[in-house]
C-alpha cells in the first residue's frame, strides 16, 4: 500500500517535467545536435584524429589569438568595472527618481541591438566623424587613427557590456543593509577606510558576478571586434569565422570553438564552486 | 545628582512633523536607562541624535558637560548595538570585534588579543573564527555587544537588540547584558518597546510618547506612581476610572463606578477638592468574591469574559457599563463562570490617582 502511494506520488512528480519538453526538444534539435556536429567535425575534418586540437593548442598564431582574446576580455572587464562601479554607486545612493532615470538610459542602450551600437561607433569614430572633428577643432594638427584599432573595439565592447556590470553591482549595492554602514561609522570608520574595509567587500559579490559575465561574454564576442577592431589583433571568435568563411577549414574552426567553449565552461565552473551559478543573474 | 549625559531641550522636526518636543534628561555615570515607548514615540530618534546620525533641530547633547554638537558619529566614542546586530558578514567574529580597534589604529596583534578577551567576556570563547552566518541569533548578539564594548566607549546604546530572539533566549540575554554592563560599569541606554524587558533590566525607565518624555523614574516608581494617564495605561495593566476628589485632606473621592471611597495619601500627587482625576486600579490588586468582604471596599460586577493563562486568569466584568479587569490565581478561577454576578474588592492603598 505504502509502496503504491510512493510510486503514485513519484509518477505525479514526473508531470512538471513535461513542461520542459518543448524547450528540451528545441535545445536538442537546434543546440545539442549542431554542437555534437561541431565536436565531430573537430576530430574528423579533414581526417580522423586530434591534429586540429594539436594545431590550435600549439600553433603560434592560435596561441597569439587566444592570448589576445583573454587580454581583450580582461581589459574590457576592468574598464567595465571602473566605469560601472561609480555609476552603480551613484544609482544606489541618489534619489529614487534619479536612479530610475539613469536606469532608463542604461536599459535603453542595453536594448538597442549591439549591431546598431557597433555601427554607431563606426560613425562616431570614423575619419569624418564628430570625434575627429572635435580633436581638430581643439587645435591638434594630426588626425589620429581611431577606427579599426584595439582602442575602438575595446571602447565599443565596454559600451555594450557595461550594463551587465552596472546591473550586477547596483543590485548588490541596493541590498546593503544601511545599519552596517552606520555601525561602521559609529566605530570610527570614514572615507577611504570605510570603503576599503566595509563597502568594497560588501559589494564584492556584485563585482564578481559582473566580471564573470562580462569576461565570458567578451571571450566569444564576434561582430564588434570584427567590424571595429584591428585586423592584426583578431579575437578567437573572429578567427573561427575567418577559418570557416575564407578557408573552409571546418575542422580547425570547430576545434577552436570547442577550446573556447571549454575555457568558458571552466571559468563558469570555478565561479560556480565559489559562489553558485544561480547567483549570476542577481 | 551628578549628571554624566545630559539631553538639553532636544527638538527634532521633519517639516511640519514634530518627532521630538523638548526632551530633557540627565543620566548618571554607570546608569542603565531604558527608553520605553510605542513605535513612533521618539525613543529611537533620540538615540540616533545621541549617536550623531541625526541632527537635533534644537537642543544639546552633552557628556560630562561637553557638547557633542559638531562631532561626527566617528568621533563620539559611543558603542552601538543595532536591532539586527549589523555584523559585517565578510569578517569573522573576532575580526568584527577588532574592527573598532583597527579604526583606532591599535596594532593588529594587540587588537586581536583584546578582541579575543572581549569575546571571552561575552561567553563566546572558541567561536572567534566563525563568520556571522555560522552563529546563532544569540551568539551574533553577543558578538555585536563585544564589538560595541571593546574600545571602552563612553556610552553604550542598544537599539531594541533583543527583538529578533525567541522568549527563552531573550530572558537569558537580558541577564547577560545586565551582567556585562555591571561588570564594565558602562553608562547604557537601552531602547525597547517591551515593558517586561524594561522592568527587569533598568535602573531607570524613561517613557516616551508622541515625541516627549512622559516620566523618567525607577521601574517600581513608574509602576506604582504613574504620573500620567498614558504611563498608567502603558505600564502593566490598569483599570482607569474617572473620579472626583471630595476631600483631599482625608482622602475621599467619588466615582460613578466605585462610588464614594477612601484612598491612602502618602504616594498620591497633590490634588485639590473638586478636582477631576483618573483613578488607577491594577487588576492584580483587586479580589473577586461572591459577597462583599468586610474591611475592604467593594463593587459589584457581572462577569463577561474569563481568559485563562494557566497560572493565572484575567476576569473581565462590567460594572455600571464600565469594564473592570481583575487578575485572579489560576486555582481560584474554577469557581467562576461567565455571566455570574460577583463582588470585586480593594484596599484603600491600591488606589493611585493621576491628576492631569
Amino acid at each position: 500500500m505504502n509502496r503504491m502511494i510512493s510510486r503514485l506520488s513519484e509518477q505525479q512528480n514526473l508531470w512538471p517535467w513535461l513542461l520542459l519538453l518543448p524547450l528540451s526538444a528545441y535545445l536538442l534539435v537546434f543546440f545539442a545536435v549542431p554542437l555534437a556536429d561541431v565536436v565531430q567535425m573537430s576530430v574528423t575534418e579533414p581526417t580522423l584524429g586530434l591534429q586540429n586540437y594539436e594545431k590550435v593548442l600549439t600553433g603560434s598564431l592560435y596561441r597569439k589569438v587566444f592570448l589576445n582574446t583573454f587580454m581583450t576580455a580582461g581589459i574590457v572587464t576592468l574598464c567595465c568595472l571602473f566605469v560601472g562601479y561609480p555609476l552603480a554607486y551613484l544609482m544606489a545612493h541618489t534619489s529614487r527618481r534619479n536612479a530610475m532615470l539613469i536606469l532608463l538610459l542604461i536599459t535603453m542602450s542595453f536594448w538597442t541591438s549591439f549591431l546598431v551600437r557597433t555601427y554607431a561607433w563606426m560613425v562616431l569614430l570614423g575619419n569624418n566623424g564628430p570625434v575627429i572633428w572635435l580633436i581638430q577643432a581643439m587645435g591638434f594638427e594630426e588626425k589620429p587613427h581611431l577606427l579599426f584599432t584595439r582602442f575602438s573595439s575595446t571602447l565599443a565592447m565596454v559600451h555594450i557590456l557595461a550594463p551587465y556590470m552596472i546591473m550586477n553591482i547596483y543590485s548588490v549595492m541596493q541590498k546593503i543593509d544601511k545599519s552596517l554602514i552606520l555601525s561602521a561609522e559609529s566605530m570610527g570608520a570614514r572615507g577611504a577606510s570605510l570603503f576599503r574595509h566595509i563597502y568594497l567587500p560588501l559589494t564584492a559579490p556584485g563585482i564578481a558576478n559582473g566580471s564573470v559575465l562580462v569576461f565570458v561574454i567578451c571571450l566569444g564576442f564576434y561582430v564588434t571586434p570584427v567590424l571595429l577592431g584591428s585586423p592584426r589583433e583578431q579575437m578567437a571568435a573572429g578567427l573561427i569565422g575567418h577559418q570557416i568563411e575564407e578557408f573552409l577549414a571546418f575542422g580547425l574552426g570547430s576545434a577552436m570553438a570547442i577550446v573556447l567553449l571549454g575555457v568558458t565552461l571552466v571559468i563558469l565552473g570555478i565561479y560556480h564552486r565559489r559562489f553558485g551559478l544561480d547567483k549570476l543573474w542577481g | 545628582m551628578s549628571s554624566y549625559l545630559s539631553l538639553k531641550g532636544i527638538n527634532k522636526s521633519y517639516g511640519d512633523f514634530v518627532a521630538l518636543d523638548d526632551v530633557n534628561l540627565e543620566i548618571k555615570k554607570g546608569e542603565f536607562v531604558t527608553f520605553l515607548g510605542p513605535s513612533g514615540s521618539g525613543k529611537t530618534t533620540t538615540l540616533m541624535i545621541i549617536a550623531g546620525f541625526e541632527k537635533a533641530t534644537r537642543g544639546e547633547v552633552e557628556i560630562e558637560g561637553l557638547s557633542l554638537a559638531g562631532l561626527d558619529p566617528q568621533d563620539r566614542n559611543i558603542g552601538i548595538v543595532f536591532q539586527n546586530y549589523a555584523l559585517f558578514p565578510h569578517k569573522s567574529a573576532v575580526e568584527n570585534v577588532y574592527f573598532p580597534l583597527q579604526m583606532r589604529k591599535v596594532k593588529r596583534k594587540e587588537g586581536m588579543r583584546r578582541a579575543e578577551e572581549m569575546l571571552e567576556l561575552v561567553g563566546l570563547k572558541g567561536f572567534s573564527h566563525r563568520h556571522p552566518k555560522e552563529l546563532s541569533g544569540g551568539q551574533q548578539q553577543r558578538v555585536a555587544l563585544a564589538r560595541a564594548l571593546v574600545f571602552g566607549p563612553d556610552l553604550l546604546l542598544l537599539d531594541e537588540p533583543l527583538g529578533a530572539l525567541d522568549k527563552n533566549l531573550r530572558e537569558q540575554m537580558q541577564i547577560e547584558i545586565k551582567r556585562i554592563q555591571k561588570k564594565l560599569g558602562v553608562t547604557t541606554i537601552f531602547v525597547t518597546h517591551d515593558q517586561t524587558e524594561a522592568m527587569s533590566m533598568s535602573d531607570r525607565i524613561v517613557i516616551f510618547s508622541q515625541g516627549s518624555i512622559q516620566q523618567a523614574d525607577a521601574p517600581l516608581e513608574i509602576y506604582h506612581r504613574p504620573k500620567t494617564q498614558f504611563v498608567a495605561d502603558f505600564i502593566g495593566e490598569s483599570n482607569l476610572l474617572a473620579g472626583k476628589v471630595v476631600d483631599a485632606a482625608s482622602g475621599i473621592l467619588s466615582s460613578p463606578v466605585l462610588g464614594d471611597c477612601t484612598y491612602s495619601g502618602d504616594h498620591q500627587p497633590a490634588v485639590e477638592n473638586g478636582q477631576d482625576v483618573t483613578i488607577v486600579l491594577r487588576p492584580e490588586n483587586l479580589t473577586i468574591s461572591r459577597d462583599p468582604i468586610e474591611g475592604r471596599m467593594n463593587g459589584r460586577m457581572k462577569i463577561e469574559t474569563i481568559v485563562n493563562y494557566g497560572d493565572n486568569a484575567l476576569v473581565i466584568g462590567l460594572s455600571g457599563g464600565v469594564p473592570i479587569r481583575v487578575r485572579v490565581l489560576g486555582a481560584d478561577v474554577v469557581i467562576l463562570s461567565e455571566g455570574d454576578e460577583c463582588c470585586f474588592s480593594w484596599d484603600e492603598d491600591a488606589i493611585f490617582l493621576v491628576a492631569e
